[in-house]
């Protein structure tokens, strides 16, 4: 019951705030509705309910392992959305208040979707309403973003609709009686039809991978995230990519259970090695700091696939890295976001000295980036270490090579930018818009509140998360 | 009953070179429509027996693929006055070189994928992947914003021929699920071109450089 009330609640509040009349007070439901949220998904977290044999939805280990996270960072992110909102009264907001809020409804059913098909319209949903969220600067950059997502993403989602055809056939073919849930196809294991079970992988992942930024399928990724407000950026870096992974880790359930898991895990492997590669790559000699954050993006991505190709505990600690690189990266776009309004641009040939303009942004800028760039003692070095532990277990150590020299280039083209950014004296143009720009608390503390949860995560990982995480990866991958 | 089907598939498959081989935008548009069709027809033919459902999805597919949707975008192309030649990025020879190529390799796979005895004479899977390989191309190789969703749309033909593979055991939710997020897909497409057209008055996508590494 309470699962479905995780899905309706903010479909109700999303209504509602169309109809709200007050343009001022309407984005105080975003933070009302998050709340609550994160309330619900919290109490579930700890008495996670029992799962009902044949459900389309339910909160199921894999969905008890994210969903707290995507809950999380909505919760905060509305936070500052309610001052965000305040400073941007130009523009209308009842498109945009809607819109996040069908996005977290519909996250949340996507999550927890046991069925092939919902999972998928479940998707394609928050790929439409995510749309009007990209262009809400209306400008025309804005707009040739939102095209370029829509025609990627849009392609991205037929191939995994064909994807998942492929699978329901395949498990048609070897006697299935069309049962698409995810239990179910387990259950028919090897018996799935082989040469169905591959096309509808190599589309799966090539569909779902490209929601997920996975290179080379990542190109809507730097225009989205450099257009798109700073806060719909952390929501589509944390939350919609994490949905996504979770559809992968789930079709790859099926592929292993079938017997093909070498295949899943070498493939795996190469789009994440390849993702960091071009990452690394792009970090090194891109100019603009909001794009970047989406190159550190795909960056992250690809850690996600290698850690999901390295077995269970690599499994694991890519779940832990859901985590650390979703809240770190809150905490950077919030903070760029800011920067971003107090220079009035965001590349490198016209912003620096924001260390003086916007003090407390350009700190926590920087302190993020540190945290992402996996400094002890935030969360993210903790993670991505248990990923190279993970490389040793399962005797892969060229992958652990490979993947700590893109950490280090990675590493390289952020600092390089942000310093730029950070350090000397402010350019003209940030001297003259920059007086009317104070920087407000509704701004500061979320992005601060992000690292605090980063910070928490590397420290003292609670111990009901390390079990929730443990269980999901049990229930991904059974070892023997 | 399986010849009437494949003669249904085949004449698809021949649209889908149609709209790779025309010049003008309005056939294009067509082409697709007239494939949206036969599409919606083919539930009725793969069913014995005469479901009220299956008779519903048959008619909701050929209203939106056939009527509603070329609608919209004839009406996109008139309300921003666009000039109707097509401008591709490769040219029309190639194109249907390619897509000949397509239809021959998505034979080869037919062949190769093992089927259920009763979809074992049936074009439907060669037909399903030519068609998705063919709006790929037309979706690639053409710069106004207008065609690109036009290819976009024999994609989806071809996913949804693909489907009926599954029309007896996938429960009828997820095939409306399709046919709703299909409708609002080109609704928001038509949005994003009408804003499209007036920043920039093109619809050339070739113009929009701005984002660019």
């Amino acid at each position: 019951m309470k699962e479905i009330l995780l899905i309706a609640l903010p479909l109700i509040f999303a209504a509602a705030a169309f109809a709200w009349p007050n343009e001022r007070t309407r984005s105080w439901l975003l933070p009302v509705a998050c709340g609550l949220h994160t309330l619900l998904t919290m109490w579930l977290l700890i008495n996670p309910p029992a799962l009902a044999a044949i459900a389309w939805f339910g909160f199921d280990p894999l969905a008890r392992a994210v969903l707290p996270m995507v809950s999380l960072l909505f919760l905060v992110c509305s936070i500052y959305g309610v001052s965000y909102l305040q400073i941007r009264s130009e523009r209308k907001n009842r498109i945009f208040v809607t819109a996040l809020l069908v996005m977290l409804g519909l996250l949340s059913l996507a999550l927890q979707a046991q069925n092939l098909g919902l999972l998928w319209v479940a998707a394609e949903a928050t790929t439409l309403v995510t749309v009007p969220l990209l262009h809400f600067n209306g400008t025309a950059r804005a707009f040739e973003a939102s095209w370029k997502y829509l025609l990627v993403g849009g392609t991205g989602i037929a191939l995994s609709l064909l994807g998942s055809f492929c699978l329901g056939y395949a498990s048609l073919h070897s006697g299935g009686s069309g049962d698409l849930t995810f239990t179910a196809l387990v259950a028919q294991g090897s018996s799935l039809t082989r040469p169905w079970l591959i096309t509808a992988w190599v589309l799966l992942l090539a569909g779902y991978g490209t929601k997920m930024g996975l290179a080379p399928m990542h190109t809507w990724k730097p225009d989205a995230y450099g257009e798109a407000p700073g806060m719909v950026g952390a929501l589509l870096a944390g939350g919609t990519t994490t949905m996504a992974f979770v559809a992968i880790l789930r079709v790859k359930q099926v592929v292993d259970a079938a017997g093909d898991g070498a295949m899943t895990e070498r493939t795996l492997l190469a789009f994440g090695l390849f993702s960091m590669l071009v990452a690394a790559l792009f970090l090194l000699s891109t100019r603009d700091f909001k794009r970047m954050l989406a190159y550190s993006s795909v960056e992250h991505m690809g850690i996600l696939a290698v850690g999901a190709a390295l077995g269970g505990a690599g499994i694991l600690a890519a779940l832990f890295h859901v985590w650390t690189n979703g809240l770190t990266k809150g905490a950077l776009f919030l903070s760029a976001g800011n920067i971003r309004r107090a220079a009035g641009a965001q590349t490198e040939d016209k912003v620096a000295g924001m260390a003086w303009r916007s003090p407390a942004s350009a700190r926590i800028f920087v302190v993020g980036i540190l945290a992402v760039t996996a400094c002890p003692p935030f969360g993210v070095f903790f993670s991505e270490l248990k990923i190279i532990l993970a490389t040793f277990q399962t005797n892969n150590p060229f992958v652990a090579v490979v993947f700590l020299g893109c950490l280090l280039f990675a590493f390289f083209g952020l600092t390089r930018l942000v310093f730029a950014i950070v350090d000397g004296r402010p350019r003209a143009a940030a001297r003259a818009t920059g007086k009317q720009l104070r920087e407000k608390p509704g701004v500061i503390i979320p992005p601060l509140l992000f690292l605090a949860l980063s910070l928490w995560l590397g420290l003292a990982t609670p111990s009901l998360l390390r079990d929730t995480w443990t269980a999901a990866a049990k229930f991904l991958f059974p070892t023997p | 009953m399986s010849s009437a089907l494949n003669l249904l598939i085949g004449l698809a498959m021949g649209l889908s070179l149609i709209a790779l081989a025309s010049s003008r935008l309005p056939s294009v548009i067509r082409a697709a429509a007239f494939q949206g069709m036969i599409l919606g027809i083919l539930p009725l033919l793969l069913e014995e027996r005469f479901h009220w459902l299956v008779i519903a999805v048959a008619t909701g597919t050929v209203t939106v693929k056939g009527f509603i949707i070329p609608n919209l975008l004839l009406r996109a192309l008139r309300a921003a006055n666009i000039d109707r030649e097509m401008e591709p990025l490769l040219g029309f020879v190639p194109s249907l070189l390619l897509g000949a190529a397509a239809i021959i390799g998505a034979a080869a796979l037919g062949n190769e994928l093992p089927l259920r005895p009763e979809h074992a004479k049936t074009l439907l899977v060669p037909g399903a992947f030519a068609t998705v390989v063919c709006g790929f191309i037309l979706l690639m190789t053409r710069a106004k914003a207008i065609s690109q969703v036009c290819g976009y749309l024999i994609l989806e033909n071809g996913i949804y021929l693909f489907g009926l593979l599954l029309i007896n055991s996938t429960p009828l939710l997820v095939e409306a699920g399709i046919l709703l997020d299909l409708t609002v897909a080109i609704f928001v497409i038509g949005i994003i071109v009408d804003r499209i057209q007036r920043e920039f008055d093109t619809l050339d996508t070739r113009k929009q450089t701005f984002l660019r590494e």
